[in-house]
């Protein structure tokens, strides 16, 4: 079960004909992707497309109802290979997983995909994840379109956009025999907005019709002599029946009045941010009516010489608006121009800067800064020199004061005290080579842990330490997620380690899901799924590929345990791959299942004890060694009100889920007595009521006693 | 390239974009920003608005920043173009859900005088770092409270976590409240409780804090009483039987002994200690703030007795095995904890302690004769460690559990006899008699190394690094003492050696002063020679 449920959103993908559909743009996509008769879907999460894979997840009885496959792939590569059949059948289907990383993963299936060809439309759904709030490097997808010629479209983000441009993916994919990418950025992802609906369609050929005719072509076979001739048929054929399919159909769009003699060309994604550059500057109005021209690419490879040519060679300065680097398009658009004899200059990165976001600031500097520069006749009067309202207060610097807030493990998470163990671990054996992979682990890097210094791809983990397999004076130690594993881990890192006889210390981060990108089934949920097959253990797998020292811990907040079973690991005799699978349940997912239940258990008067934990604030003293070990979120500090004490002590705060990884760490870490949890048992038996009165008799009588030779100063 | 592009700062935008209302919302994952979006979105388009939200939605359960964005617009038929994310300078309305956050829409430009609507929570979610920090790390709030008042057009601020807490909801909701009492947006308190209403689940108690988020944005306090200042509350006078009251009379009269600027300190020190053993423990401590007394000088304000009467409180009242289980055991303790936990009278409430003593602290519990010995056998401390090294999960709402506390917290009149005691002692006194000569040739270098004492603390491991720490500064501060700039040193000690726990900004400095430490030596030597 995913982190977030869309089982009623999904009741809108049944909308039919001219029907207004109101919601997020990953909805609207599957329902682009209905409305065109897909015949199969899959693709792998990750931000920002998780959502759509869940959308996806939860449609899946009106997918099936339609006659729509839909698989959960195992990576992106899957997802990819998946697209196979629409090689020889002429079977639309779509794919999604997240850019650039996810088309690393996908980039052997798509290179394959692309020379082969397709038959039915084949659509790649890209989440970019560029710019604030992404989790990856920041590099580009654009390349990997150039380098396998697919065609890469870019649609303005609106919903009515995002919808067409579905469908004339479908379209040009079939016209050209070519897969098509279709590129989503973070915020488009997650846009909200409405669009006009049509009727859903079935598939004219559904997989098990085609299955039960097959097909094959040799001509589409990957092997020489064919490559050759796919190579030509790419430059020959495909390549100008998509430049006709995008001309004709007149998908990248022109905006503003004709006869100006500047202009913008820009990619589809970044129209709202130029057109909101331009209303602030006077030069569009509210509903995006422009006085500059603007070329927007709804496609952005390939490009149109002559759409282009057409729109750039009478006019005397055109500004290229293309986010991150290299500015590939920029070069091309001026490769273009320079090889038909135009002189228009074409300035891009001379206004913005080569790297980063494309905010709303760095946007109105540029377009101002070329209007400016180009055109300043056509600003209004105080846009043309604009001064600085000096009589406006100097805001105060806050830089120093207020603290950075990455993400971090959540409250009770159970990876916690995986890296408390781990971190005591190396207190006592000396600090080690650590690895690190994708996935809710890596926040271990972070302070308060600062565990594992590289990661080098999903999966990967184990693989990357393998310059140190040879062992030494002290092991290697790699951390590896539950999703790494399955998702390409299992054969690149253990099989790799076992090969290799590797002699390091692989840990395996087992939570039940694909927890980082939003809490998806993987082969070794715990959970029943009606649909998937989950429940099959990570050390059987291990065990399987050949590794013989394996250690299983199943419950990761037995931090004592967790010590000594990574000590052991540490300091054996055994020389070949150690694999320690540490396995508990996603709070997060556990605590959206469990908390409704346990509060109508409560109401239905059945026996139900809630745990939370505590700080006697007289017997903390204040040095946060507890923090430092553990860094919960509902672990905080309270600055308590007796000038005798300096420094603010431990508290707990209400969100608190009782997960007992203070108490478990005051113990192992031998820290302080200050920690006590507490039960409350709701609907509790009538013998236990008995138990706890007379318990608490004999208690208070005990108190009383002692306090009548004291003094009482009303001390908590 | 940055020659070409200016920035714009501040230049008003032209009216056309003035007719879009952008609201952004900062928020903490888990506290309900993804709702507070959606309601938003409900209310608006109820009134006929067409509105875009957007989101960066990536991390938003795990506790990091994170930001949502609203632009909207009266549906006037064809759809207007709004952005996807917001510009420095041109944000109509702010919603931070924490204040550090709001400062953060300040720091990022997303506030500004001109027009922004700033409502924030004052309430503090710390962030790691600032937790971690063995000292007091926390962020200035009163730094960022006064920057939120000049960067906004208009300030409303308020501990909305407090209002949600109480209706038992999530700080969405009176967030939510807030942004309907502010009349920021022109829609009627109607329309945006109808849009809480119509999100089911848990609706009751988010009215309830919509309720008092709508009053507090209705009928603002100013802003400087909201400010958390720190005043100390009055305590409460001691209770107890005749004889003893009697006795804590004297004490108090010989209070007035000590001078009046530190007198406060003293007497909540000597409740501290009195508390910690008795009455006769209570007169030493006077008598040796009185001894601080004797050497300090008006002209400072009687720093150096206040120091003393607060860090030889907090030396006395040394965390042993007694304290705690003392105050483990204690009735209002009890009573405490069922209050935090909303346990009514019937309910039934478990405890359970997390102990783990050492050989140490056994040892400590010795007498001290005896405990000096055993502590150096090595073999005897093995066979103790053995014996009672180990964890000890303690239900102390069960009578055996309870009683073993009871027993030992009831065993203060054996604690002067203590290995712990006598160890606890002999240190004090080396310290503060340090500390009282260095006064005497240099107040200020006296007043830091008192304070140097707040290193001490923790228990275990944590305690014997303090006490290293503590140690080493004051090595350091004999080495700096006949500095004129001594004072300063001993204080940038201490506070490098509160930044991080492992010390080694403190390892740092302390090898800077050994540089020129040596170099004054060596000259000290030099001119010698030359005379």
């Amino acid at each position: 079960m995913a982190e977030r449920s869309f089982a009623r959103e999904v009741q809108k993908l049944k909308l039919g004909d001219g029907e207004i559909f109101e919601g997020e743009g990953i909805l609207a996509i599957t329902k682009a992707l209905l409305e065109c008769g897909v015949g199969y879907v899959g693709g792998y999460q990750g931000a920002p497309i998780s959502h759509l894979m869940d959308v996806l997840a939860d449609a899946e009885e009106i997918l099936g109802d339609l006659g729509v496959r839909f698989e959960a792939n195992a990576s992106e590569a899957a997802a990819a290979a998946m697209l196979a059949a629409s090689v020889h059948y002429p079977i639309r289907g779509a794919v999604t997983f997240k850019g650039a990383v996810g088309v690393n993963v996908a980039s052997d299936a798509l290179a394959n995909l692309s020379s082969a060809g397709v038959t039915g439309g084949a659509l790649i759904i890209v989440g970019e994840d560029y710019g604030e709030g992404s989790s990856i490097m920041q590099e580009r997808t654009h390349p990997f379109a150039m380098k396998s010629q697919f065609w890469l479209m870019d649609p303005r983000p609106s919903l009515p956009t995002i919808v067409d441009a579905v469908e004339h993916g479908f379209e040009l994919s079939e016209a050209s025999g070519t897969p098509v990418m279709m590129m989503v950025r973070i915020r488009t992802c997650h846009v909200t907005g409405t669009f006009k609906t049509r009727g859903n369609r079935r598939p004219p050929l559904t997989v098990r019709d085609a299955l039960a005719n097959p097909r094959r072509e040799y001509s589409r076979v990957v092997l020489p002599p064919m490559t050759y001739v796919q190579e030509q048929d790419k430059i020959r054929n495909r390549w100008p029946a998509a430049e006709k399919y995008i001309f004709e159909n007149r998908i990248n769009e022109f905006f503003g009045p004709d006869d100006s003699n500047i202009g913008i060309v820009l990619q589809g994604g970044m129209y709202n941010g130029v057109v909101r550059a331009l209303q602030r500057l006077g030069l569009a109005d509210i509903t995006g009516e422009s006085k500059v021209p603007l070329y927007v690419l709804n496609v952005t490879y390939p490009l149109l010489k002559d759409e282009w040519i057409e729109f750039a060679a009478r006019k005397k300065s055109v500004l290229v608006v293309e986010e991150g680097q290299p500015e590939f398009i920029e070069q091309a658009l001026g490769s273009l121009l320079y090889k038909n004899g135009c002189d228009t200059a074409l300035p891009g990165k001379e206004f913005f800067p080569m790297a980063g976001e494309y905010t709303g600031q760095v946007m109105l500097d540029a377009v101002a800064g070329f209007i400016r520069a180009n055109a300043p006749e056509l600003l209004p009067d105080r846009q043309r020199a604009p001064n600085r309202e000096d009589e406006l207060p100097e805001v105060p610097d806050l830089s120093k004061t207020v603290p950075i807030r990455p993400p971090g493990f959540c409250t009770g998470c159970p990876e916690r005290p995986i890296f408390a163990a781990l971190k005591m671990v190396e207190q006592e054996l000396g600090s080690h080579q650590i690895a690190g992979d994708i996935g809710c682990h890596l926040f271990a890097a972070l302070p308060p842990f600062e565990i594992g210094g590289t990661t080098m791809g999903y999966g990967l983990g184990p693989a990357s330490n393998g310059a140190f397999d040879g062992g030494g004076e002290k092991r290697s130690i790699a951390i590896i997620g539950d999703g790494g594993f399955w998702h390409n881990g299992l054969s690149s890192s253990i099989g790799n380690a076992v090969f290799n006889k590797s002699d390091s210390v692989i840990l395996v981060v087992d939570n039940f899901y694909s927890a980082a990108t939003g809490g998806q089934d993987i082969l070794s949920s715990r959970a029943g799924n009606s649909t998937k097959s989950t429940k099959h253990p990570i050390a059987e797998a291990v065990k399987g590929v050949g590794v013989e020292w394996v250690r299983e811990i199943d419950r990761t907040y037995d931090v004592g345990r967790m010590r000594d079973i990574l000590r052991e690991a540490l300091t054996t005799d055994y020389s070949g791959p150690k694999v320690v699978v540490a396995s508990s349940e996603c709070m997060l997912n556990k605590e959206r299942r469990e908390k409704p239940k346990r509060e109508a258990a409560i109401k239905g008067g059945h026996r139900v004890v809630k745990p939370r934990f505590g700080v006697d604030e007289e017997i903390c003293t204040g040095d946060h060694a507890c923090i430092r070990l553990s860094g919960c979120p509902s672990l905080s500090l309270k600055k308590l009100d007796d000038p005798l004490r300096d420094d603010p002590v431990a508290s707990i705060d209400r969100f608190c889920v009782g997960c007992g990884n203070c108490g478990e760490v005051a113990d192992a870490a031998i820290l302080c007595p200050s920690f006590y949890r507490t039960d409350m048992v709701c609907n509790p038996s009538r013998f236990e009521l008995f138990l706890s009165k007379a318990r608490r008799l004999i208690i208070r009588g005990l108190q009383d006693y002692r306090a009548r030779g004291r003094l009482d100063f009303g001390t908590a | 390239m940055d020659a070409i592009v200016e920035h714009t700062g501040f230049a008003s935008n032209e009216p056309e974009a003035e007719k879009i209302i952008k609201l952004a919302v900062m928020a903490l994952g888990g506290q309900g920003g993804g709702v507070l979006a959606g309601w938003i979105e409900k209310c608006a388009r109820s009134q006929g608005y067409a509105v875009q939200t957007t989101s960066v939605a990536g991390v938003a359960q795990r506790t990091g920043a994170t930001f949502y964005y609203l632009e909207m617009a009266p549906n006037e038929g064809k759809e207007p173009v709004f952005a996807l994310m917001p510009s420095a300078g041109d944000v109509d309305i702010v919603i931070a859900a924490e204040l550090m956050e709001a400062g953060r829409a300040v720091l990022r430009g997303f506030v500004t005088p001109d027009r922004t609507t700033l409502i924030a929570s004052t309430h503090r979610a710390l962030a790691v770092s600032e937790k971690i920090a063995p000292g007091d790390g926390r962020a200035d709030s009163s730094e960022v409270m006064a920057s939120l008042e000049i960067a906004s057009r208009r300030l409303i601020a308020d501990d909305m976590e407090a209002k949600a807490a109480e209706a038992g909801t999530v700080i969405s909701a009176s967030l939510f409240g807030a942004l309907a009492g502010s009349s920021a947006l022109p829609f009627a308190r109607e329309a945006f409780e109808s849009a809480v209403k119509d999100s089911g689940r848990r609706a009751e108690a988010s009215l309830i804090a919509f309720e008092s988020g709508f009053q507090a944005a209705a009928e603002p306090v100013a802003i400087s009483a909201r400010v958390e200042e720190f005043k100390h509350a009055e305590l409460p006078d001691p209770k107890g039987k005749d004889s003893l009251l009697a006795k804590w009379r004297e004490l108090e009269l010989k209070l007035s002994e000590i001078p009046a600027p530190a007198r406060d300190m003293a007497y909540r020190g000597l409740r501290k200690v009195v508390e910690f053993q008795d009455l006769r423990y209570g007169r030493e401590y006077l008598d040796k703030i009185a001894l601080a007394a004797r050497s300090d000088r008006e002209e400072f304000g009687f720093e150096l007795t206040r120091e003393a009467a607060k860090h030889v409180a907090n030396a006395m009242a040394y965390d042993d095995v007694i304290r705690v289980a003392d105050l483990k055991t204690r009735r209002s303790r009890f009573v405490r904890i069922r209050g935090e936990a909303g346990a009514k009278d019937e309910d039934i409430l478990r405890v359970t302690e997390f102990m783990h003593p050492r050989a140490e602290e056994i040892c400590g519990m010795l007498p001290a004769k005896l405990g000096r010995f055993v502590e150096q056998n090595p073999r005897l401390m093995r066979i103790i460690d053995r014996l009672f090294n180990r964890s000890r999960r303690l239900r102390s709402d069960t009578f055996l559990a309870f009683i073993r506390l009871y027993v030992i917290g009831g065993m203060k009149w054996y604690r002067r006899s203590t290995l712990r005691h006598a160890v606890e002692s002999d240190h004090l006194e080396n310290w503060l008699t340090a500390a009282l000569i260095y006064a005497k040739s240099d107040y200020r270098l006296g007043v830091e190394s008192l304070r140097a004492r707040r290193l001490i603390k923790g228990y275990s491991d944590t305690h014997s690094r303090g006490q290293s720490k503590f140690d080493k500064i004051m090595n350091g501060i004999e080495r700096v003492s006949s500095r004129e700039d001594a004072a300063r040193w001993a204080r940038l000690l201490r506070e490098a050696a509160l930044k991080d726990s492992e010390g080694t900004e403190l390892d740092g400095m302390l090898s800077t002063i050994s540089t020129f430490a040596s170099v004054a030596e060596f000259s000290e030597a030099d001119s010698a020679a030359k005379e």
